[in-house]
């Protein structure tokens, strides 16, 4: 029993641990040849990363891949591929930030109002791509990357002729929210811990948030009906089918709730740190959070882990500039993760089913032949 | 110019013959019609010269390269069964290397190695989702954001320390492979020149058809004559040789075609790889011929608008070349003027009344009726307004390429095994 849940907890890092060290071996080689020691540049990664700022910095970094890591993630429990994330939580981002800002309800009322702006249009953008795929069968990944490159220009087109605001300063950008539709800063709670956070270090509060999504998300895919639903038409649609899961509805409700998810990845900087929507708005966020689900296998606290890899990797890597190693090289050790995650989890999941084969063959030798079969495909 | 030949392994049950792009005699009739209509718009409206002219043309041309060579990278992989994501970041490799062996040797070399940079990023597609079975989109998104990375710290180790240089930029690429015209017809190597004479004389329609000619057969660069020639000899392989039989059996019917002893692998991996140098010779050719440098972001996209004109042209060769031909123009005229733009709303107009005539002459009433519509509004549209915005015209390809998707899903026909994980006898 015991030795049975080891075996699963084995199984199951295995892959993220093996690609880690993977891609900490090939970014140690591209260092190398460009005559950098590694040790020494991970050894200051290190001791920089961990200062209290750059926590801060880190979890401000992670709380976005994180919300894009779960907007991905309901999709993919699915098998369903929502690539558009990135075009859906811009254009919500555009849209919250004016209409709160213009809006401008009081107070509360206010930053629940841009929330709900924000899922809204994240919902109905990939609402296009879920009418695209059941009515006219148009698959999902290719109508994400249309509908990407679509509200790109869209949201250059509203911004530039509707929605930016007129005044003297040369930034382009809707109108600033009022002060008080601001999300409050953590800095506090975390301060009850530690010591002082230096001034110009605010953790995101829509931290917290991010945390109410995960949660929110375990429960409703582990922990209700329409989870079970959900995760069976994607492990075997047939057989959801057949027992009465209308296809059709469960791809509307999975895109509707990713692009609702979606729409808040903008959230802590339209509502914690920049307040407005500008053309400098953090972009890559959809496609990074591709990788973070990926990393995090669909789970909540596995995607936690993962954003927050991707975020110390980000805040860590800018040290390195003062010792004159390209801090780029970070880029390179997440997409090395990323795509040697994937081969790894396959590899695992191969290496499982022979193992499983063997146990089963061990135990019940006139079950060998099916097992065999099932391992090959 | 377009490929009607069938796949020749049609999937069990499907009879029905692709009609989509079009035969080549429908295709030149077609063609003529919609330049007729495009000269009549372009005589109707003031300052749309532009519409038809041969400056264009050329730039329309120069233009869609980079989108054909993508589009063709697509087409192999997706031909061979592998969907490829990582177009994109294959082209920012071809970019990269393209400049750097452009700096260091010259343009030709840097063609060359931008060529290689794409394939390595397809070997790597190839071995994550052909050897460990990887989902393509999946190794297609990570190779993307691989790419990027790859580029950015390259440039920062290598292009800072150069001329020029910096780290999002390489130094300038100088000297070029050199452009032609073809004798005879645009006065190239110094013949006559009957192309551009018409084009001067302002003659309804035949001025017209010059101009656009002339775009297209004068100043040419090399690699824009190899880029057609590519898609030229793609069509032969693919369905005139035994690999290239072999290769779209691997993406209809990987089991028959294993069962048949195709080595399903090594076919895939060589479309993937080829894919990926198709994709990094269109980066190439972004650096050689349109911004003489490597610049951080300079893809801007391109990598998915070729994915966009393959599917536009329903994974066939000559309808690839027409999608990445049209974006090249949209491109092209929004660059040079924006009335002419604007005209094109009347086009648009023109051709749904057109559209609907012929719908309603079938009978069809209400299709007829709704691109009557269209038309309508589009001719609105026009009426009262006076120019269109950038963003709009920037958005058309990927708006046009979902309405074909969404209206022509009953006559576009994907590879049957197009995307599929697929493990070496599997038919065991």
């Amino acid at each position: 029993m015991n030795r049975d849940l080891l075996r699963r907890v084995a199984f199951a890092v295995a892959a993220p641990v093996l690609a880690l060290a993977f891609s900490l071996a090939v970014s140690s080689f591209v260092l190398s040849l460009s005559g950098d020691s590694a040790i020494d540049a991970y050894r200051l990664m290190w001791e920089f990363g961990t200062t209290l700022e750059s926590i801060v910095v880190m979890l401000n970094r992670a709380t976005p891949l994180y919300i894009a890591g779960i907007a991905v993630a309901i999709g993919f429990k699915m098998n369903l591929f929502n690539i558009g994330v990135e075009g859906q939580y811009r254009i919500a981002a555009l849209i919250a930030a004016w209409a709160g800002a213009e809006l401008a309800l009081p107070g509360v009322i206010n930053i629940a109002f841009v929330i709900i702006v924000a899922m809204a249009v994240g919902a109905a953008w990939a609402g296009g791509i879920a009418l695209l795929k059941v009515t006219r069968g148009v698959h999902e990944v290719v109508s994400s990357i249309m509908l990407n490159y679509i509200s790109y220009a869209l949201i250059s087109y509203l911004l530039l002729n509707y929605l930016q605001l007129d005044d003297e300063s040369q930034r382009i950008h809707t109108r600033r929210l009022d002060a008080d539709s601001r999300f409050p800063t953590l800095n506090s709670v975390v301060e009850l811990f530690t010591r002082d956070i230096r001034s110009g270090f605010d953790l995101n509060g829509m931290l917290a948030v991010a945390v109410v999504v995960g949660v929110l998300f375990y429960v409703l895919v582990f922990r209700t009906r329409f989870g079970y639903d959900l995760r069976a038409s994607g492990a075997n649609p047939w057989a959801a089918r057949t027992s009465g899961v209308d296809p059709k509805r469960m791809v509307i409700a999975t895109m509707l709730l990713s692009g609702g998810v979606a729409g808040l990845i903008g959230m802590p900087e339209i509502l914690g740190s920049v307040h407005w929507f500008s053309d400098d708005l953090v972009t890559n966020l959809g496609f990074t959070g591709i990788g973070i689900a990926l990393l995090g296998r669909n789970h909540p606290v596995g995607i936690a882990a993962a954003a927050l890899l991707f975020g110390f990797l980000d805040r860590s890597s800018q040290i390195l500039d003062l010792e004159g190693i390209p801090p780029q090289i970070v880029v390179i050790m997440q997409g090395v993760i990323i795509i040697s995650v994937v081969v790894a989890y396959e590899v695992v999941a191969r290496v499982r089913r022979a193992y499983e084969a063997r146990e089963t063959a061990r135990v019940d030798p006139e079950a060998v032949a099916p097992a065999r079969a099932g391992a090959v495909t | 110019m377009s490929t009607t030949a069938e796949p020749l392994v049609e999937p069990a049950g499907e009879t029905r013959r692709v009609r989509w792009p079009m035969g080549p005699w429908r295709a030149v009739v077609m063609g003529a019609a919609v330049l007729f209509v495009l000269s009549l718009v372009q005589n109707m409206t003031a300052g749309s010269d532009d519409l038809t002219s041969s400056g264009t043309a050329g730039a329309a041309l120069r233009l869609a390269v980079p989108i054909l060579l993508a589009g063709l990278g697509g087409l192999w992989a997706e031909r061979s069964g592998v969907v490829n994501i990582g177009l994109e970041g294959m082209m920012i490799m071809g970019t990269w290397f393209g400049a750097w062996a452009g700096f260091e040797q010259g343009p030709w070399q840097g063609a060359l190695y931008g060529a290689l940079g794409g394939a390595i990023g397809g070997l790597v597609h190839a071995i994550a989702t052909v050897s460990f079975g990887v989902d393509h989109i999946v190794s297609g998104v990570a190779i993307n954001l691989l790419a990027v990375g790859a580029t950015r710290y390259l440039a920062s180790e290598i292009f800072v320390d150069l001329p020029g240089g910096g780290e999002n930029q390489s130094p300038k690429v100088v000297g070029s492979v050199g452009k032609f015209s073809v004798p005879l017809l645009s006065g190239g190597f110094d013949t006559w020149d009957p192309l551009a004479n018409v084009e001067r004389r302002n003659w309804f329609f035949l001025s017209d058809v010059a101009g656009l000619l002339n775009g297209m057969t004068s100043n040419v660069s090399w690699l824009t004559l190899i880029a057609f020639g590519l898609v030229a000899a793609s069509a032969w392989f693919l369905w005139r040789t035994p690999f290239g039989l072999r290769l779209r059996s691997a993406g209809e019917n990987p089991v028959g075609a294993e069962t048949l002893g195709v080595n399903v692998y090594l076919v895939k991996y060589v479309a993937v790889v080829m894919s990926g140098a198709f994709a990094g010779l269109g980066g190439a050719f972004l650096v050689l011929e349109q911004a003489t440098i490597y610049r951080e972001g300079q893809t801007a996209g391109r990598g998915f608008l070729g994915l966009a004109a393959m599917l536009f042209g329903n994974w066939m060769p000559g309808g690839l070349a027409l999608g990445a031909g049209l974006f090249g123009y949209a491109d092209a005229l929004q660059l040079r003027s924006e009335e002419s733009v604007h005209a094109l709303l009347l086009f648009i107009a023109m051709g749904g009344g057109a559209v609907a005539l012929w719908l309603g002459s079938r009978r069809r009433v209400v299709p007829a009726l709704v691109a009557l519509g269209i038309g309508a509004a589009f001719f609105v549209w026009w009426m009262v307004s006076d120019s269109v915005d950038r963003d709009i015209v920037r958005m058309t390809p990927y708006v046009t390429t979902l309405v074909v998707l969404a209206l022509a899903t009953q006559r576009t026909r994907m590879p049957a095994a197009d995307g599929l994980r697929w493990r070496r006898r599997a038919a065991v």
